[in-house]
């Protein structure tokens, strides 16, 4: 580290979790400081959340003021104070450590060359968990403008363990160039082997389902026994509604009173700074987590790690071991606990790729158009703006190395203009082109508007959840409100509520509530599976010699399978159809990965639609697509031809809402559909337009805007694998074995509960529409018939 | 097309599932709250919405208009987004409104969004000059501006009067109602009535809507309603207790 700052070269250290990185990536400049002490910005360090730079802040300060240097060192972000931002601006400190949002924001100010000129080094941690992100691809732009800033600017970037080390190399290459040789890559020694162990419950183990509730008797009996030493457990779950029913039982289960707390995403942050900071003390003997607490915050001693639900990814699993105990020679202890039989493979598969070091990841993908135009917006709100000069800084970001300039323009004229074939906005221009050449902003509170709306974070509309004329417990999903009706109860917050309805923008609820309660169920709190994981689960399953050492139950499991339907074989296509609660369905075990089966999902919603089956809905895992609809599937033959993928895919996906949803984030990064401002809601609805509303104008007049090809590329990322699909469709012909089920089959059964809410728009709107009125008719006849009896 | 028949004050009239209303005997069509030119309207402000959304209303309107016999439209307000519409809106929509108020008994009630839309407050005659443009960029269409408009047992307006008896037709509120079928909440543009009023859903293609469960609604229909949700080419009719 120290010899790559001496030689002023660009360093990638690559390192597990607790290999104490952070500090290495300070240490050069710390010495520089401390030997020549100077004013002005000389480190700027970016963190992918607030809270680890301001962990990291406090971890800097202590050898700071030990050592009594004079080195100032301040944290920069949403929640400090404007008064202390204006005096970074105007002073900055020697180190600055902050976000990519944050510093998107300084970059768009026109002192922004000032600030940053004096810049030497830009440390950027836990750099796998932003590159391949729409946030990413913000920091690497970022980034591109530092260089043109100051071209002597260092990168340091620090990563954990990862699949495609290269990948990296180019995110702090000052070219974006993975065989950059200047870049000095640091690999860092791996720490003991962990101790991994799957949970071989001694209850029932069940067919479905991913809370392993069934396991949590003996997940409380293992941190108990940790309490009993004073040790720390950590407990990861998936989502943030298994974090609610977890946490809820652990508590019904705690006869000893241990200090367990909750922390995921949507509690309100001062509940969550109130557990991090018992957790920092060491008052706390568990935490139920989510992805919130993936990041490399140290939290002190970690003893064990309890991973409840399949890992969805060896990288993941790791990362997560790596929590416990920040020691290297120590080996992280980690008890895995399958939620289900299926879960059950998938963890037997993710401890065999953690012994053979076999990480996974997705090849990188070119940088988003929507986050090019929030750049080029704030890029023109810092000073006039030169195209070719832009355009060649652009470049040199990793995400954009092979952006066209044709691409570029258009998104240049989508900012000034809106990038419309029909030029009716002249008046209403954002930029400008003046004589000069240079492009510069019509207005300046165009710059108001950037900074109102930039970041690419898009929520989906919330709605804060507060106790009757009391505090506010956290956000939830506005559509999950929608839903209940006064007097319903739901967990939220680890506690029982009652709603009592909407009180201006407010879910009002009150303590304690009846009945069966409703789990808020999270947009996007779903991890895929690699396709890594995927593939070795199958090979598990189509061995049955392999099985040996499976869990009794699950060996029974599959052998239930065999008997009660068939066992998906490695040559042809199992499909199973079996009716369910008033639904048809229909799963067909490809194992083809969740890429190619979201569009084999869409082609053959699309073809059942055609064929009058009124298909509702699919949902795609990495083994299994299950279709249902409101009449059953007969001739699966004609259903899986190959020449379904010659029908109008294109037309079929945009109409989906899984586009319709991607083009509303898109439109928010792009600067077209504009964040919500608090308070806003209230003012009426002419101040927002409903982005499906755009989308069916947008798409209709005008199909190839700008925006709409950075939706498809947005969407092909998560859809398309197409060439797999058309493989696989060529090997199973005349190969599928159909079973016709009264009942749903063991193997069946965790995709069912996968359904999430991807929905069919179409003619099946229309069916659903008289349906609901022919059953409420038919209730309502019912009732007229009973009254009529002599009861 | 599906339509649905309503009986409004003891008159006949026709539901069409784009949310146009169709008086048969009297040769007459009501659409209501185009807002025309919102997208620019939006553009001013620096937000650049897609430009397209009067052609996308104005078709939508020819289409229903083609496949009817009509003599008379009436829009029930809210047929420009905002004063300055006619500044902005292009040749192409300008020549079809023109066309439109030509070939029929056009009458514009006059909306909160939209309180004159001939602008004769400003130009006098009805060919106004937009406020810092070139001329010829006024209001170089037809038709009637009237408040509100009585015919036979019926009136029609912008905002529906809570003390109003019965027969009143109007816009405004832009109605949505849900649904919920198998568990799901679906929202659609709806028509809502109880047989001495009704009020219409927004024709505009970028106009957003208001669910009928909202108190605002409360006062107009004090004994409940139907709503009438508009599908892709259907409609369905229920009672406004069995909405969620």
């Amino acid at each position: 580290m120290l010899s790559a700052a001496h030689q002023g070269r660009s360093a990638l250290l690559i390192a597990p979790t607790g290999g104490g990185k952070t500090l290495a990536g300070f240490l050069p400049s710390l010495t520089s400081l401390a030997s020549e002490p100077r004013a002005g910005l000389h480190t700027l360090y970016i963190s992918p959340l607030k809270a680890l730079a301001v962990d990291i802040h406090r971890n800097l300060l202590a050898p700071i003021e030990e050592m009594g240097l004079a080195i100032t060192c301040e944290t920069r972000s949403g929640d400090t104070p404007q008064s202390k931002r204006q005096r970074q601006r105007r002073t900055p400190p020697n180190i600055l450590l902050t976000t990519p949002e944050s510093l998107a924001l300084l970059l768009s100010y026109h002192d922004a060359a000032e600030i940053f000129g004096s810049l030497d080094c830009v440390v950027l941690d836990e750099l796998h968990a932003l590159a391949g992100s729409k946030r990413g691809d913000q920091l690497a732009l970022c980034l591109s403008r530092l260089q043109a800033i100051n071209p002597a600017v260092r990168r340091v970037g620090l990563s954990a363990t990862v699949h495609d080390p290269d990948e990296l190399q180019a995110w702090v290459s000052p070219n974006g160039d993975a065989e950059d040789k200047r870049v000095m890559r640091i690999d860092g020694k791996g720490g003991a082997e962990p101790e991994i162990e799957i949970l071989a419950t001694r209850e029932y183990l069940p067919w479905s389902g991913h809370m392993a509730l069934h396991a949590l008797g003996e997940v409380y009996e293992r941190l108990a026994q940790q309490a009993g030493s004073g040790g720390t457990t950590l407990i990861f779950v998936n989502t943030r509604a298994q974090a609610e029913l977890v946490f809820q039982e652990l508590w019904r289960l705690n006869e000893e009173n241990l200090a367990i707390a909750l922390h995921h995403g949507s509690l309100a942050a001062e509940q969550r700074r109130k557990v991090e900071a018992a957790m920092a003390r060491g008052d706390l003997r568990a935490v139920v987590a989510t992805s919130s607490l993936d990041l490399g915050i140290d939290w002190g001693a970690i003893d064990l790690v309890i991973q409840i639900g399949a890992p969805k990814g060896v990288s993941r699993l790791l990362q997560r071991i790596g929590r416990a105990n920040h020691r290297l020679d120590a080996p992280s202890k980690a008890l895995l606990v399958p939620g289900n039989r299926f879960e059950v493979l998938e963890c037997r598969a993710a401890v065999e790729g953690v012994r053979r070091h076999d990480l996974d990841g997705d090849p990188p993908k070119p940088g988003g158009l929507d986050v090019l135009a929030q750049h080029i917006w704030g890029m023109a709100c810092a000073a006039p703006l030169d195209a070719d000069a832009l355009y060649g800084e652009v470049i040199r970001a990793a995400p954009y190395r092979a952006l066209s300039r044709a691409d570029f323009d258009a998104v240049l004229d989508f900012v000034a203009t809106g990038g419309y074939a029909l030029k009716s906005y002249d008046r209403f221009q954002r930029l400008r082109q003046g004589p000069d050449g240079l492009w510069r902003l019509t207005n300046a509170r165009h710059a108001q508007r950037y900074r109102m709306n930039a970041g690419t974070i898009v929520e989906q509309p919330l709605m804060k959840v507060r106790l009757h004329r009391g505090k506010v417990l956290g956000e939830i999903e506005e559509y999950f409100v929608q839903g209940l009706q006064p007097g319903d109860s739901f967990i939220f917050a680890g506690q029982l509520l009652r709603f009592l309805g909407i009180r201006e923008t407010f879910a009002e609820v009150a303590r304690g509530g009846e009945g069966e309660p409703k789990v808020p169920a999270y947009a996007g709190g779903r991890l895929p599976l690699s396709t890594y994981l995927a593939d070795r689960v199958r090979a598990i399953l189509q061995d049955p010699s392999s099985w040996s050492d499976l869990p009794p139950s699950v060996q029974e499991w599959l052998k239930i399978q065999r008997w009660r339907s068939l066992l998906p074989d490695r040559e042809g296509l199992l499909v199973e159809t079996f009716p369910r609660s008033d639904k048809e369905f229909l799963v067909a075990y490809s194992f083809e990965g969740r890429n190619a089966h979201q569009t084999l999902g869409m082609l053959l919603t699309k073809r059942m639609e055609r064929f009058g089956l009124s298909p509702l809905g699919f949902v795609a895992t990495d083994y299994v697509i299950a279709v249902w609809s409101l009449k059953p599937a007969k001739d699966l033959d004609a259903l899986f031809d190959q020449d379904m993928l010659g029908d109008d895919l294109e037309e079929w996906m945009a109409d989906s809402s899984m586009l319709r949803r991607t083009f509303r984030n898109v439109g928010v990064i792009a600067g077209l559909i504009e964040r919500k401002a608090p308070g806003q809601e209230k003012s009426g609805r002419q101040l927002t337009v409903s982005s499906d509303l755009i989308y069916d104008v947008l798409r209709k007049y005008q199909p190839d805007h700008v925006l709409l090809r950075a939706t498809w590329a947005d969407a092909a990322g998560g859809l398309t694998d197409i060439r797999r699909l058309s493989d696989m469709l060529a090997r199973i012909k005349g190969k599928i074995r159909h079973r016709r089920l009264d009942k749903i089959s063991p193997l069946a059964v965790p995709v069912l509960l996968e359904i999430g809410r991807e929905q069919v728009y179409g003619s099946a709107l229309d069916e659903l529409l008289d349906e609901g009125v022919q059953s409420l008719i038919e209730e309502a006849t019912q009732g007229s018939d009973q009254a009529g009896l002599p009861l | 097309m599906q339509s649905t028949v309503i009986s409004l004050n003891g008159v006949s009239l026709r539901l069409l599932s784009s949310g146009a209303l169709y008086w048969a005997e009297r040769k007459l069509l009501a659409v209501a709250d185009l807002h025309l030119e919102k997208a620019s309207s939006f553009a001013r402000r620096g937000q650049l919405l897609p430009p397209y959304d009067s052609r996308a209303t104005l078709e939508r309107l020819l289409k229903v208009l083609g496949g009817l016999e009509v003599e008379q439209v009436i829009c029930l307000g809210d047929s420009f987004h905002d004063r300055q519409a006619a500044e902005r809106i292009d040749a192409q929509s300008r020549a079809c409104l023109a066309a439109l108020t030509k070939d029929y008994d056009w009458i514009w009630i006059a909306g909160n969004h939209d309180p004159d839309p001939l602008g004769r407050q400003e130009g006098g005659t009805g060919f106004g000059t937009g406020r810092g443009t070139g001329g010829g960029r006024g209001r170089d269409w037809g038709g009637r501006v009237l408040e509100d408009c009585a015919i036979g047992p019926l009136v029609f307006r912008h905002e529906a009067e809570p003390q109003f008896g019965s027969g009143e037709i109007s816009g405004h509120f832009h109605p949505k109602a849900a649904l919920r079928v198998r568990g799901r909440r679906m929202s659609c543009r709806a028509f809502l009535e109880d047989g001495a009023r009704l009020i219409l859903p927004a024709f505009g293609s970028l106009a957003g809507g208001l669910d009928a469960l909202d108190p605002a609604f409360a006062p107009l229909f004090k004994k409940g309603f139907r709503a009438h949700l508009l599908g892709r080419d259907r409609i369905a009719s229920l009672p406004s207790s069995s909405l969620s």
